[in-house]
Order: structure tokens, then sequence, then C-alpha cells
């Protein structure tokens, strides 16, 4: 900034100099350029048809490296006379931005209509494709973005609220979901409630049954999780969380005898309506209610039940949120050492931070596996961490609706990028637009985080007040350091 | 020196300490940044720790409040009364970190760590440079600070979790208390503010409220006139007399500001190089030539004239009594 000034004060009555400086700013832009794209473009390896057989041979694209270089030199020359240039007065940007208004004066509407419209959403997707079984793969990406939604929300507890930076979130997930197919297919369990309450009854409760049990067992392995990186902070938290969620996938691998391997665990009971099977005999739902049989039935309940399970996550963060756990670790995120000097025992604050979050991701797991039916440890790799991180970094550390809408943006945008058919009208029928999915989506990533760096929803709502509720802007709450 | 043995008793903080520093040392490494130091702290009474830059002033404030552990000493913080010598052996000997009686309590500081210090022993501390949760609003700050009681009240968040009767009437509770400290401090018309919008001097006042809101005996303040000015100053003097008067909470404050100290203290510490140098009223501290000397800087020579002059006096009033 400083800099800026000055070339302004020098350079104001001149303006030779600032063309002269734009120009010699743009010439090594391009020299960047070529020297960056020169060698990863400008060759292309070729099969050359010697007659006897093809062998590797090289191509040159110089007029392709031109015209990438020619790009960047005249678009830089254009920002430096326009954006850039030091005689432009610079627009002085107090209070609130154009987004953060909108966001206050649409507030109170927002949460209604975004929960109207996700209970509304199959009847909504059914009478868009003219009918359910057309609507499948809205409803699966529905289904998708919800358990999303709730990881982030999960995972908002312990990044968002208190300050820590768990990068094992996966970890939880898998627990939540091995504890639900170890338990629903295991020969002993199974045995133990045939023997007990009838021949079908754990096959058709056994979602129900362990679906709290795979979210305390979860909670029990965030506090596991806690206990040794108490201490531990920042980076070296980041790193340790890291390893937490590589190392229960690998036991997952290598632990045969007991999860199946890397083969998996399949067959699992499928989800039923609180012990009513979605099958097709009489005693299946649609018989009991009257209806036509359709498979479609058991996705729109799935989708119910992981609308359900989001919305008991963010109920339960919003009542924690006013409760003294859930200041505590605000509080924690603001100032550790104050805690401590108010007696807060902060030890037990990230304890239960590490554990309620790790208990709505071992939720979400359950739901993962009977969904799918089969899981596996390729389904909780490091990837899926660090995309609910990124959905909790972009929607706004802490709040609950920013979380909400980064989730369907990625995940529905990821979804939506896999259709971009029509850019083969632009760019010729050889053109496969789903390569370009990452870099678009990369793109897209990167300029958000240069508009809107603390996430698409930067205000935090206080927990409580006296007269009015006044949004604490993003630039006074810290971000924890560990 | 300044206490002779006749109107010692008539010193609150040899009658009844509630806090009583023993030998306490704090080495860092080679560093000694506190040499063998022994004072105490009258109940009821306001007493200053004043030293020069780098006196160890904060380091004692560290180890009082559990920040530091004492490389050596002890440090009781008695509750409702002093202990007799015999409490105060026994609950060193057991090697518990506090004999909890009806009527009374001893707390040995030194054995406890921080957060038990502030929630436990019930001292409260600010800090040299401001720590307030500033992303919170300043009625959140002072919710925070009743963390302990509330959680018991919301059953461990089972009652609050579920909006359970008692709840509600203890949250209520803590809003009034958190408002009756606004009140006090005067911030009340910006409770809902976040604390890190308030002016400095506004800072340093609501820190004071968070600490009391945690009801402290023991009220700990780490320079809480520095940066404010003098009619901020004053102000600052009005409300550490109220919390003494009103909440019978002791006073412990590290500061500079000499007006601060010499106005409103009942009892000076003058710690230099982690050694205590004085100990008394404050007129007698005021005129302690070792005070002087450390205050305003004087060359060896000088020094060694001084420790020679001081020598003299207390050799005749040590013949005179």
């Amino acid at each position: 900034m400083a800099t800026g000034i000055a070339d302004s004060a020098a350079g104001a009555p001149a303006g030779q100099n600032v063309l002269g400086d734009a120009l010699k700013d743009a010439f090594f832009a391009g020299l960047i350029t070529l020297g960056l794209i020169g060698p990863l473009v400008g060759f292309q390896t070729v099969a050359i048809d010697t007659g006897a057989g093809s062998v590797l041979g090289l191509a040159y694209r110089p007029v392709t490296v031109a015209i990438m270089v020619g790009i960047v030199f005249i678009g830089r020359l254009i920002l430096n006379l326009t954006i850039w240039s030091p005689n432009r007065v610079a627009k002085t940007r107090s209070g609130p931005t154009v987004f953060d208004r909108i966001g206050t004066a649409a507030g109170p509407a927002v949460k209604p209509l975004l929960l109207a419209f996700a209970i509304g959403f199959p009847f909504l997707a059914t009478l868009m494709m003219g009918g359910m079984t057309q609507a499948r793969y809205l409803l699966d990406v529905g289904i998708l973005i919800l358990t999303y939604v709730m990881l982030g929300w999960g995972l908002n507890i312990v990044v968002g609220l208190a300050g820590l930076l768990d990068l094992g979130y996966v970890a939880f997930y898998a627990v939540g979901a091995y504890t639900y197919a170890l338990l629903a297919t295991s020969e002993p369990v199974t045995h133990f409630f045939g023997g007990l309450l009838g021949e079908t009854f754990w096959a058709n409760w056994a979602f129900w049954i362990c679906l709290p049990v795979a979210g305390l067992f979860a909670g029990l392995w965030g506090m596991i999780l806690g206990f040794p990186v108490l201490r531990l902070r920042g980076d070296y938290l980041a790193i340790v969380t890291l390893a937490f969620g590589e190392i229960i996938r690998l036991v997952l691998i290598n632990w045969v005898d007991f999860t199946g391997g890397g083969a998996g665990i399949a067959s699992i009971p499928r989800a039923t309506f609180f012990g009513i099977p979605f099958t097709a005999g009489e005693d299946g739902f649609a018989a009991r209610f009257g209806l036509e049989f359709s498979p479609m039935h058991r996705i729109i309940f799935l989708y119910f039940v992981i609308l359900a399970l989001a919305l008991i996550t963010a109920f339960a963060t919003v009542r924690l949120r006013k409760l003294p756990v859930g200041r505590a670790w605000e509080a924690l995120r603001e100032d550790e050492i104050a805690c401590r000097s108010l007696g807060i025992n902060t030890t037990n604050v990230k304890l239960s931070a590490f554990a309620t979050g790790a208990m709505f991701g071992g939720f979400a797991g359950c739901f993962f596996a009977v969904r799918a039916g089969f899981v596996s440890p390729e389904s909780f790799t490091f990837d899926i961490s660090a995309m609910i991180l990124a959905i909790v970094v972009l929607g706004g550390m802490g709040s609950q609706i920013g979380v909400a809408v980064a989730a369907a943006v990625m995940m529905g945008g990821m979804e939506a990028l896999r259709n971009l058919d029509f850019l083969k009208q632009v760019f010729g029928q050889d053109f496969d637009p789903a390569l370009y999915r990452m870099l678009i989506f990369g793109f897209a990533m990167v300029s958000i985080m240069v508009w809107k760096p603390r996430g698409l929803v930067s205000t935090r709502e206080p927990t409580i007040f006296l007269k009015e509720r006044k949004a604490v802007s993003g630039d006074l709450v810290k971000e924890g350091h560990g | 020196m300044a206490t002779s043995p006749l109107s010692a008793a008539t010193h609150r903080w040899e009658a009844d300490p509630i806090l009583t520093v023993e030998h306490l040392f704090m080495r860092f490494g080679g560093l000694v940044a506190v040499n063998d130091l022994s004072f105490n702290v009258g109940r009821g009474d306001i007493t200053a720790l004043i030293g020069p830059n780098g006196a160890g002033k904060t380091t004692v404030f560290n180890c009082i409040t559990g920040f530091y552990k004492p490389s050596e000493g002890r440090l009781a913080l008695a509750h409702n009364r002093a202990p007799t010598p015999d409490e105060l052996a026994t609950v060193t000997a057991i090697g518990e970190r506090a004999l909890v009686g009806t009527d009374a309590a001893v707390y040995l500081l030194e054995r406890m760590p921080d957060y038990r210090v502030s929630g436990e022993a019930k001292v409260a501390r600010t800090f040299q440079n401001i720590r307030l949760f500033t992303g919170m609003t300043v009625l959140e700050n002072l919710m925070v600070a009743q963390h302990n009681a509330l959680m018991t009240a919301s059953g461990f968040s089972l009652k609050g979790l579920f909006g359970l009767p008692g709840w509600n009437s203890a949250a209520r509770a803590a809003t009034e208390k958190a408002k009756f400290w606004l009140e006090k401090v005067e911030l009340l018309d910006r409770a809902d503010d976040p604390a890190g919008d308030l002016p400095y001097g506004a800072q340093r006042r609501l820190e004071i409220a968070r600490a009391m809101c945690s009801d402290p005996i023991l009220l700990c303040l780490d320079e809480p006139a520095a940066g404010l000015n003098p009619r901020e100053s004053l102000e600052l003097n009005t409300l550490l007399r109220m919390i003494r008067a009103e909440h019978g909470t002791s006073i412990l404050l590290i500061e500079h500001d000499m007006s601060v100290v010499m106005e409103i203290s009942d009892h000076v510490v003058v710690l230099d190089y982690g050694t205590k140098i004085a100990d008394g009223t404050p007129e007698a501290v005021r005129n302690d030539p070792r005070v002087i000397a450390a205050y305003l800087g004087v060359d060896e020579d000088a020094v060694e004239e001084v420790e020679a002059e001081i020598d003299e006096i207390e050799a005749q009033s040590g013949a005179t009594s």
C-alpha cells in the first residue's frame, strides 16, 4: 500500500512513466509465463507412425504458447492501466460490504426458506423430472449434499467454534460407518437378537439401534484422539489429527479378520421405516401403507432421515452455543489463557468439543453405511476430511447457514460440473468437459477466498443479548490457534 | 525500619493475611527471577506490588495465579480466616492442595493448576496486555466468567440442552449479575457490542468486571492503570475502593502509576531484581531510601553509600528499641 502511494506521488505528473512501468511489468509477467508454459504446453508427446509401428515423438506448439503468453501480457497490461493503476483512486471500503448488507436484510427469511426447500425437495424433484424413478439422480445428489451439510456442521463445532484445526475428521465418519456395518452384520449379535426377539428383528431394527451407538462410539474416539493432542496447537495439532485419520484408515485396511480389509463389508442391512422394510412383499412399506411398490420409497425415506439428522445437529449446535459449554468453546478459540484465568478447565472444554463434533460425524457415518449398504476403507480417505474442512472454511467458521450453503455449493457444484456437455458445442466433440471440473472448481475456490477471506458468512451471531442482537464483525473474531 | 514491633499487630496483613507468600523462588534456567520473596496480603486490604521494570512482579503474579509453578516456596491462601500454623503444617505435610474445613479453608496455590486457582481458590486476575474475548460481546465475556457456576446449573449441558427448569433461572441470575457489574463499570449501554470494539480504558474496566463475575476473594490486577488518562485513573481508584468496600474482595495489584498506588493502597511491597527491598504502608515505603535508590537509579558508589546509611539507621533503631 505504502509503495503504491509513493508511486502515484512520483508518477502522477508524468503519465509516460505509468505506461512504461505497466509495460515493463507486463513484459516480465509474459516472460514468466513463457518460462512456465513453454515446456509444459510447448512440447507434446505424439505417436509417430513409422510404418513398422508407432514410436513416441515430440511435436512443437509454438503458436499455442505464443497465444497464451500474449493473453497474459495483454491482460496484465490492461489490469496495470486500469484496476492496478497507481493514479486510480482506491475505493475505501468501510463497514459491511454489499453482500453483508444483503445477508442482513434477507437473514430472517433465508433459514425458513431453505428449510422449506429442503423438506419439499423430493416432491419438487419428482414433479420436475416427471416421476420418482427419474428423480433418482437429483435425490442422490440431495442426500450427498445433506450428508456433507451434517459433516460440515459437526466439524464446525471443533474448527469453527472451538478453533481446533482437525484434519482427520473422516476418522469419526469411518468409526460411525464401521460401527454400524460391523454390528449389523455380526453373527453373534444377529444370533443374540434373533433368539430373543424373533428372526427378522435385527435385520429390521439394526439401523435404528446402531445409530445412537455409532454416535456414542465415535464420540468416545473423539475423546481418545483428544487426549494426546491436548497440549498441541496450530500446525502440530493439524498434523496429529491428520495422522489419526490415516491411522484409522490403515487399521481398517490391515485388520482383515475384523474389518474385511480392503474388500470392505458388503450386504449391510438396509434402512427400514422404523421396523417396516422397504420390500415388495406383504410386510413391506408399500403394502402396509397401501401404496404401489417403488424402490424410490427407500431413497426418499433416506433423504428425510439425513435431513432429520442434519437438523438435529444444527439444533443441538445452536442450543449448545447458548449453554456455558458452547460459550467456553468460543472463549477457548478467542483466548485460552484468559479462559484458564476464569476457572475454565480447558482440557475438558477441548475434549467436549472433540467428542461432540466426532459424535455427529459418527451419526453421519452410520447413515453413510446404511445408504450405501457397503463400506470399505476407500471411502474414508483424506480427501473427505479436506472437503469437509473446505466446506467449513468456505462457509465461514462458526456459521451454520454459511456451512450449509457452502456444502450445497461445493457438492452440488462438483456434481453440476460433471454435466458440462454444452461446452462440447463450443470446443468441439473431442473436448472432455469432465476433465476441467477440478480446474473450474479450484478457480472458484480461489476467487471466493480472495473476495470473502473469512468465508461466505463472516460475521458472528452473539449467543445472548440485552437489547439488540448485533452481529460481530469477522475482523474481531479470532480463528483459534490449535 | 518502617514497622516497629509495637505497630506490627495493628497491620492487617500481619494479623489476618488472606495470602501468605513464603520463601518464593522462581528460576528460569540460570536466571533467578524471584529470589526468596516473602510477604503477606491482608484480608480486605488493597496491596500494591511495585518495582522497576524487570523486577519480577508479573512473575510473582503468575506464580500466585498458577500460570507458573514456583521453583520453591509456599503460597497459602486462606478463606474466611487465617490458618493456624498447625493447619498450615498439616496441609503442607499431607501433600494435598487444600484443607477445606467448615468455617475456613486453606489452599496451597503452588500445588494447583491455573484453572483451579481461579475456580476453587477464587483468585481472579487480569493481564498486563488485556486478554478479552474480543470476538464475543461484552455481555458474553461476563457470562463466560461464570462458567463453572452455570455448568453445574445446566446439569453439564444436559438440563440446558432440553431446556429443563433450573437452568433458565440460573441463566437469568447470571445475566443479572453481569448487568450489575456492567453498571458498576459503566458499560451497560455497550453490553451488546463486541469487546474488541471498546476503547482501551473501557476494555480495562471490562476485564476487571469479568474477573469480578467469577466471585473472587482475591483480585490480582496486573497494571490496571496502564494506558489510562488521569481521569480514567481516578475512576479506577473509585472502582477498586468500591469493590473492596461492597464485596470485601482483597486486591493485589501491580502498578507503575504512583498516583494510583499511593492513593488507594493500604500496603506496598517493593521488589527489585526479584528481592523484596521494602514492605509497609505507602508513607513508609515512599520515604525508604532503598526504594528511592531503586526507582531513581543511582550509580554503584551511591548505592553503597545508601546501604551504609541504612545500616547505620538500622543499628541506631535497634539500639533504641
